[in-house]
């Protein structure tokens, strides 16, 4: 029985860790109409830079290398919202009102994201710097001139293009110097130790250890749900935020700057996604392809949660964590050791990692059939929802 | 000028039955015969994506379906596959000594040949049905058929006693006809069918989508409040076009399966579905011919920047999905169809400015997109 609570507190703490980020994804879906797919590299990107802040403090050692955890969770979020604002400013800007475009457009950027990790090196950072400058500087100083010509798109598209000759060859050039050409990260998974007081128990409740990692998640998540209701109940951005999300146009006819509360907006989708990431490297070791394992249960999170509602978004994770960890680790079996053969084999068929997805997403689709919006679905009279 | 548009299909055809495999070596042909392949998965997702307006990101399970109906048929009837209880080799590692149920009807060729399209389009029906009976539509539609490929990912990826799991079935080493399906001289044959199965497709495709059938699925496209509301129910539009996919898919997965060599879960990963999207994307969906340029175009590219550069193939990939979605939606072929050349070169002083009428904002608010009738 011990066991099969310390099932659950696992299950709870995987889908504290989807909560957060499923709460990132809803709000920049319920907002903007965005799907986005790179959701999951932002996870993936939060725990590198975990690893990096990791790897600054570890020379440091002792109370230092205790304390990196913390600024571990900021630096993560900022780095991951900046990135996200830079993402809407550049490139879903130009997608509003075509969701499915969105989604195909985040999915290149997410690829871009994967293979980066995997690639990067100090000569491929300042080939992108010096390629994107020297695009910015050609397209500003040929404005000048041909702004008016009926041809100056396809010329800004040429220089773009020999910008990126550009970078290509300086990456090329910086290549041959070696400590510049060794990859940052490379292909293979990365582990991040966490700091002592995170490792172990923290006490025992009837008999049950509490491990630290997985209590802390768990606070973590109520922590930052408890800011992200805050931030949308109480706050100036908050309320605008809101305005936006019911009704767009008349928003911006009473002078609510929309363009940047999408900035905003996606800003901290990406940045809780980010959070998210550091959580998951308490769980186990991550690598590139991180993203992909959690999208598609962040994604059912919101569907059978209900789009824009945070107690079906915690109810919807909280079920889906518990469920995957309980089920895939076949602790029903031990939790009721004398269930009729026929049940053992059915939970024994289900109880691997893989089964126990297709049991919970099948689960969730068929739950679809009797309540296609979810949980909580949005009250209105409208048509189509 | 007519006359050589109406031979051109003719034309191409021949190129591609004749002239090809006199030209290409025996790797290169295989190759092509692959694209051409998945050319078809490609017409499929352009019926039901750029005429219909459904995003599928699911169609990677019809196509796996097809291929292991075949794979399946291969590895029971070679004698070197065979192991103890004249049941394919693999199943020993896991201690299987009878085989699986549904494995029992691929012993006949017949019964393969017709399941192998069969299964595709019960389960595309099933599943369609399921979606569309509850209005489930556009990103929603999309998740949904997501999260399905996830569950039979999954499940393929973990059944090993039934299915070989992760390693999935290799069938270059099995025979037929008593001779490799490797060999050279099966690969040409696999070619010719495939150039043969891929116009058919092409007339398929066009059938649907053309006549009162084809208008309405255009009509389910750009509204389909309002073509509800007119009184048609479009459930059954729907659910016979998703159906169409999935059979298409699952002939495509069989063809690529054979010259491939191999069947596995990796066919029902996200991205080998969302790939199949850009195909259609970068060719020009809403239009029949645009996908095929597509598959092959992209699929080529990809075959030249893998071998030259293996790393570099994700950034090729993802930008061209920014690429096309950004600059260029209505693909290659709608890009030309549609006057982007003549514009190109009016740019440039070398044609004529033809004149344009100022456009209309008509864009729907982005939160409200096909909430137009909304609610106060």
């Amino acid at each position: 029985m011990e066991l099969f609570f310390s099932q659950i507190l696992d299950g709870v703490s995987i889908g504290s860790v989807l909560l957060v980020s499923a709460t990132g994804l809803a709000i920049v879906f319920g907002l903007m109409g965005v799907i986005n797919l790179a959701h999951g590299e932002f996870m993936m990107l939060g725990a590198y830079v975990t690893f990096v802040v990791q790897s600054i403090f570890k020379p440091m050692g002792g109370v230092l290398f205790e304390l990196y955890f913390p600024i571990a969770l900021v630096a993560a979020f900022v780095v991951t919202a900046l990135v996200g604002v830079l993402l809407e400013r550049t490139l879903i800007r130009q997608l509003y009102g075509r969701p499915l475009e969105t989604l195909l457009a985040t999915w290149g950027v997410s690829l871009i994201m994967v293979q980066l990790i995997r690639s990067v090196t100090t000569a491929m950072i300042a080939a992108i710097v010096a390629g994107v400058l020297l695009g910015l500087l050609a397209v500003r100083f040929l404005a000048a001139r041909f702004a008016e010509y009926p041809f100056f798109p396809y010329l800004r598209g040429v220089v773009w293009a020999a910008a990126l000759g550009v970078g290509l060859a300086i990456n090329g050039a910086l290549a041959s110097v070696r400590p510049l050409a060794s990859a940052w990260f490379g292909p293979r998974n990365i582990d991040v130790t966490a700091p002592k007081w995170l490792q172990g128990s923290w006490g025992k409740i009837a008999g049950i250890e509490l491990p630290g990692i997985r209590i802390f998640i768990i606070l973590l998540s109520v922590a930052l749900l408890l800011a992200m209701l805050w931030f949308l109940r109480k706050s100036v951005w908050g309320l605008r935020m809101r305005a936006v999300t019911q009704n767009r146009q008349m928003s911006n006819c009473l002078g609510i700057p929309t363009d940047r509360v999408d900035s905003i907006t996606f800003g901290i989708g990406s940045g809780l996604a980010g959070v998210a990431g550091v959580g998951i490297t308490l769980l186990g070791s991550v690598g590139p392809n991180l993203g992909a394992a959690y999208i598609v249960s962040c994604f059912m999170v919101i569907v059978l949660g209900g789009v824009g509602n945070l107690t079906g978004t915690v109810i919807a994770s909280l079920l889906l964590g518990i469920l995957q960890s309980v089920i895939g680790s076949g602790s029903i079996l031990i939790a009721f050791p004398d269930l009729p053969a026929s049940v053992k084999g059915v939970v024994e068929f289900f109880a691997t990692t893989s089964m126990s997805l297709v049991l919970v997403f099948t689960f969730i689709i068929a739950f679809l059939q009797f309540r296609p919006n979810g949980m909580f679905p949005q009250k209105g009279r409208s048509v189509e929802v | 000028m007519k006359n050589f548009k109406r031979l051109l299909p003719w034309i191409l055809l021949a190129i591609a039955f004749f002239i090809l495999p006199a030209i290409l070596d025996d790797f290169r042909l295989n190759l092509f015969g692959r694209y051409f392949s998945l050319a078809i998965t490609a017409l499929a997702i352009d019926l039901i994506w750029g005429y219909t307006g459904l995003l599928s990101l699911g169609q990677g399970i019809f196509f796996s379906l097809g291929g292991y109906a075949v794979a399946m048929h291969l590895m029971l009837n070679t004698k070197s596959e065979a192991g103890g209880n004249g049941i394919p080799k693999f199943f020993e590692n896991y201690g299987v000594d009878q085989l699986p149920f549904f494995w029992q009807p691929f012993w006949s060729p017949m019964s393969t040949l017709i399941l192998l399209w069969l299964v595709p389009a019960v389960v595309a029906g099933l599943v369609g049905y399921l979606i569309f009976r509850n209005r489930i539509k556009g990103v929603y539609f999309s998740i949904i058929t997501q999260a399905a490929l996830m569950v039979f990912y999954h499940f393929f990826n973990g059944q090993q006693k039934l299915i070989n799991g992760t390693n999935g079935l290799k069938t270059s080493t099995t025979e037929i006809f008593g001779q490799l399906v490797g060999s050279p001289d099966l690969q040409g044959w696999f070619y010719r069918i495939t150039v043969l199965l891929l116009p058919l497709a092409f007339l398929a495709c066009r059938y649907f989508t053309s006549g009162r059938f084809g208008d309405a699925l255009i009509a389910i496209r750009d509204d389909e409040v309002r073509l509800r509301f007119t009184g048609f129910n479009t459930v059954p539009y729907k659910t016979i076009v998703f159906i169409v996919a999935g059979l298409l898919c699952g002939v495509s997965g069989a063809l690529y399966t054979v010259q491939s060599g191999i069947v596995s879960p990796q066919y029902m990963t996200i991205a080998m579905s969302i790939e199949m999207v850009i195909w259609v994307a970068v060719g020009g969906r809403g239009t029949l011919v645009g996908p095929i340029i597509g598959a092959v175009l992209v699929n080529y590219l990809r075959s030249l920047v893998s071998e030259a550069l293996p790393e570099m193939w994700l950034f090729v990939q993802g930008a061209l999905f920014i690429f096309v979605v950004v600059l260029m939606p209505d693909g290659i072929y709608g890009w030309f169809t549609k006057g982007g050349f003549t514009r190109l070169l009016a740019a440039f002083g070398l044609a004529p400015r033809t004149a344009t009428y100022p456009q209309l904002d008509l864009e729907v608010a982005p939160a409200s997109e096909g909430r137009v009738i909304s609610n106060d």
